[in-house]
């Protein structure tokens, strides 16, 4: 048997149910491995206060950590934020409930730009995340904690969320496997909404066999949220290892020079193995793609503006001190317990619903949204799946991109469109590039986008790929394998 | 200046009498502790996702029956974003473009649109002004929030306050035998506010219209009106403008008064409510409402009119008392050679008088007189086998003991006088006795006959028949 931490969350929980290997013993010592976080990818971690933490009876998968998104009763839930400082809630996630449910203990609850709103993390209220692969850089965001404890050997796994690439972008910039699956596939109950009709959860593992394990104990309709559906049938394990028959579509718009010379002879380079294993590939047209990120940043904002609006101070969380009537009290709360980014979204998205710029905003964002979702049903007409890098970049530096958040916001430029149209894809690691301006070499994601409800297809693929890519890079001091 | 005519609509809130809340599990109540009917759900704790409650969309549906409505094929819910203690999301769920039901009516109102949402919590505001403002502090009972409402919009087809009054019992009423409400306005589980305006009469186009809130009684609802009517008309006779506002009724004097415009000055910021589905009734959603709606006052109040000949004024009594209706729908079937219009008078008139009388609060239906019982008293007085008069005194003692007429005629010897030579004899002694009055007879006084006939009732007991011993006083004393 491998070094226990090498071991993926799989092998761990084969392992397990065979009876070699000892639940307690084995969730100890990832217990003691997240207890050494210095990547400030934890905001709360089991052992580490007073709270009596999440009882699993017969733990028999692997332990988990979990985005801080995910409402964990009696156990610290901050979403990234200081308004929520101090907040129990009082109940549990359903996400979360299933996981103890099937045995995972929680080892803790990790770092996120607050109410996942970033795809750097630093717009945590508790600090940035900082990527194992190099301290000095993002880990991307806004599920960075997540995506961080996993490369950096702090979790078998984790569970983040995504919007508009919130699970894929940093586990492309961390170098492992996320996906986001269809919306509706997993419950959203308990899970702190940022943008409702875009919000899904979704998982981070080390590989495409980890994700459909750990897919299967989160999918399914949720009586608690009616927009909850599951998938068509619980997802086995991927066990594809060749891609012939199937067809791959490269979007034409990717021309774009965005895109890090880096990444992109990553990319290109992962299309030549499509093709090896049998796939073929095709130049496809998604012409309303590239207005993706100005239609996101309408109808998340414009989401947020109103889902946001519940923190006020008066029944949970913080409440800045006011000597004034309950309004002035509401401003003082949320202009002392929102930070920077959240501001601008609540006041971009409250604008966009304003009455007389309704239609010019919200109404308009909504149809590019119909006609994106529109481009992708075309698409997979002819093709099984659409093929992008994850990202334009790889893991940026710290503060590179804090001043300007059209840059920053243009790090979804890849992933947003998939959200929109509310289908599955993942982001697995493809191989490691130089950064622009030089560096060691870092990870770079390639994702792949399937019709919705094709989870098992597309993890089917993803295991065929992984294995021709053949990633085994970690960052120093991480057990590989 | 041409005559102006009022223009009223009204907007009205139910309170649904479901079991639990509109989108939480929680337990709805009235009167109990505050603050222990909630939850994560109806607290806004963040995450909770609202799940709506299908008895709710049943009873919506009823109500779009009753007031033959159009029901959406695929209505959906909206975000009303606003920030109030009283609404802990900041937001009410409720629906904005698509409704649940569309255009109706009920009698001669025409119904704009009704639809579904959630009730904010109760506020009490602790100081003298009882609102927010220059309040020492406001409390918040979460109890009530999230109770199902549905709110109904009429057109503004209602032309002065007692009008408005009047139909909007009937809409209580309608709403109370769907048994999906409890629709009492003390207790706020029905709501009216009114739109209110003036226009020449004649003229097509809607004046300025205020709104008016806070008139929790029927009486309240006339007053309110009628106070606004006669500003709004001192205010266009002197050539000035109605402000559009929204006012406030204070029922201790009868005065209102503008909400500060902070209170009013809201962009809701609407948009569909992600985290619900679109409400898409199915046939047979449609059907088992359809089919479970009871015989409704409007109807009810026609019928008897057009085919039982009854007044209007005992139509509408009758219908608006379902189980009174019924009692007299039983007494007439039992009294075949008797016209409903006259068992309707005896049920309205005579038996609600004997029992009011009894002291209690029984309805007919609760009483001991049987509905067979009641028709054959009332055939009795009709055949003059009894005179009108013992009618009341049995029907007194069958309210008081039930039992059968004929038997209490008998034991009481109430049998009208039907031996035509005995009744001549007392009438010629009662004209005897009362000399005065039959020289004013004579002479053309004919209301100077009530004397005499009560003098021969007195003699009699009340068992001659008035209309025989009327006509023998006057072959008597040739008048």
């Amino acid at each position: 048997m491998k070094e226990l931490l090498a071991m993926t969350a799989l092998e761990a929980h084969e392992a397990m149910v065979a009876g070699e290997l000892d639940a307690a013993e084995y969730a100890d010592a990832w217990r003691a491995a997240a207890g050494g976080d210095e990547l400030n990818a934890y905001l709360w971690r089991d052992e580490n206060d007073d709270s009596p933490g999440i009882a699993v009876e017969r733990p028999s998968v692997a332990p988990i950590a979990v985005k801080d998104i995910f409402c964990t009763e009696g156990v610290p839930t901050t979403a990234g934020s200081r308004i929520l400082e101090g907040y129990r809630p009082p109940y549990t996630a359903t996400a979360v409930r299933k996981l103890i449910e099937a045995g995972a203990p929680i080892l803790g609850k990790t770092n996120m730009d607050e109410f996942a709103m970033g795809s750097s993390n630093e717009n945590s209220a508790y600090g940035p995340v900082l990527n194992p692969w190099d301290r000095g850089r993002v880990p991307g965001g806004s599920s960075g904690g997540s995506a961080a404890v996993v490369a950096g050997g702090l979790a078998p796994w984790s569970i983040g969320t995504d919007t508009g690439g919130s699970i894929r972008q940093p586990a492309a910039l961390c170098g492992i496997v996320g996906l986001k699956p269809t919306y509706g596939a997993i419950s959203r109950y308990g899970m702190i909404a940022f943008a409702s009709s875009l919000d899904q959860c979704g998982p981070f593992t080390r590989t495409v066999a980890d994700a459909a394990l750990l897919l299967a104990i989160l999918q399914g309709a949720d009586p608690c949220d009616s927009t909850s559906i599951g998938l068509p049938s619980s997802p086995r394990l991927p066990d594809r290892e060749d891609l012939s028959g199937l067809r791959f579509a490269v979007p034409a718009e990717l021309a774009s020079d965005a895109i890090e010379p880096g990444v992109r002879e990553v990319f290109e380079a992962t299309l030549k193995k499509i093709e090896g294993l049998g796939g073929e590939l095709a130049e496809v047209s998604l012409p309303h793609a590239e207005h993706g990120i100005s239609a996101y940043y309408v109808l998340a904002p414009a989401e947020a503006s109103s889902n946001l609006a519940r923190f006020d101070g008066v029944r949970y969380g913080m409440r800045a001190p006011s000597s004034g009537d309950v309004i002035e009290m509401y401003e003082a709360t949320r202009a002392e317990g929102f930070g920077a980014e959240v501001k601008r979204r609540i006041m971009l998205g409250t604008y966009a619903l304003s009455s007389g710029y309704y239609d010019a905003y919200y109404g308009q964002a909504q149809k590019v949204r119909t006609k994106i979702a529109g481009d992708f049903k075309a698409a997979f007409t002819d093709f099984d799946f659409v093929v992008t890098p994850t990202s334009p970049s790889v893991a940026f530096g710290l503060g590179e991109k804090t001043d300007d958040p059209l840059a920053m916001y243009l790090n979804d430029f890849f992933t947003v469109p998939m959200s929109l149209a509310g289908i599955p894809a993942i982001s697995i690691p493809a191989g490691l590039a130089e950064p622009n301006g030089g560096g060691p070499k870092l990870p770079v994601g390639f994702q792949i986008a399937a019709p919705a409800f094709a989870e098992q297809k597309l993890l089917d693929a993803a295991h065929a790929l992984e294995g021709a890519i053949g990633f085994d890079a970690r960052p120093e001091g991480v057990p590989g394998g | 200046m041409a005559e102006l005519e009022a223009v009223i609509g009204l907007e009205i809130h139910v309170q649904l009498a479901t079991k639990t809340k509109m989108f939480c599990g929680c337990e709805l109540s009235f009167g109990d502790e505050p603050n222990v009917h909630t939850c994560p759900v109806c607290l806004a704790h963040p995450g909770v996702l609202p799940v709506v409650n299908e008895q709710a969309i049943h009873y919506a549906l009823k109500i779009a029956a009753a007031l033959e409505c159009e029901v959406a094929p695929r209505s959906i819910f909206h975000r009303k974003n606003y920030f109030y203690p009283d609404s802990p999301k900041a937001y009410q769920i409720s629906q904005y473009d698509i409704p649940i039901a569309g255009a109706g009516k009920l009698g001669d109102v025409r119904i704009h649109r009704a639809h579904l949402e959630e009730d904010a919590a109760k506020m009490i505001h602790v100081g003298e002004s009882g609102r927010i403002h220059g309040s020492g502090a406001s409390l918040v009972d979460f109890n009530r929030g999230g109770t199902p409402l549905v709110e109904i919009v009429t057109e503004p087809d209602l032309r002065s306050a007692a009008e408005a009054a009047a139909w909007a019992r009937l809409l209580r009423e309608t709403v109370r035998q769907l048994g999906v409400s409890d629709v009492n306005m003390e207790e706020g589980s029905l709501r009216v506010d009114g739109n209110i305006s003036m226009r020449p009469v004649g003229s097509e186009e809607l004046g300025t219209k205020t709104e008016l809130k806070n008139m929790n009684s029927f009486r309240f609802l006339e007053r309110g009106i009628e106070a606004e009517l006669v500003r709004q008309r001192a205010l266009l006779e002197a050539g000035e403008k109605v402000e559009q506002e929204t006012l406030h009724f204070h029922p201790e004097d009868g005065s209102l008064h503008p909400l500060r415009s902070k209170e009013e000055a809201h962009d809701y910021r609407y948009f569909p409510e992600p985290d619900l589905v679109a409400i898409a009734p199915t046939e047979e959603m449609l059907r088992e409402a359809r089919e479970s709606l009871p015989e409704l006052p409007a109807a009810r109040a026609e019928r008897y009119r057009d085919e039982l000949g009854l007044p209007a004024d005992v139509a509408a009594l009758l219908a608006a008392a379902p189980e009174t209706a019924g009692y007299f729908e039983a007494t007439s079937k039992e009294a075949s050679g008797v016209e409903p219009r006259v068992i309707a008078n005896w049920v309205t008139g005579e038996l609600a008088a004997a029992l009011r009388q009894e002291g209690g609060e029984e309805t007919a239906s609760e009483s001991k007189v049987e509905p067979a019982a009641l028709a054959s008293l009332v055939s009795m007085v009709q055949e003059k086998k009894i005179s009108h008069g013992s009618g009341k005194t049995v029907l007194a003692a069958l309210v008081a003991e039930g039992g059968e007429p004929a038997a209490i005629v008998e034991r009481e010897g109430l049998a009208q006088i039907s031996d035509s030579g005995e009744l001549e004899s007392i009438v010629a002694n009662a004209i005897e006795a009362n000399p005065e009055a039959a020289e004013q007879i004579r002479a053309g006084n004919g209301k100077a006959i009530g004397a005499i006939v009560g003098a021969v009732m007195k003699e009699t007991k009340g068992r001659a028949d008035g209309g025989e011993v009327n006509r023998l006083i006057k072959e008597k004393l040739g008048s």
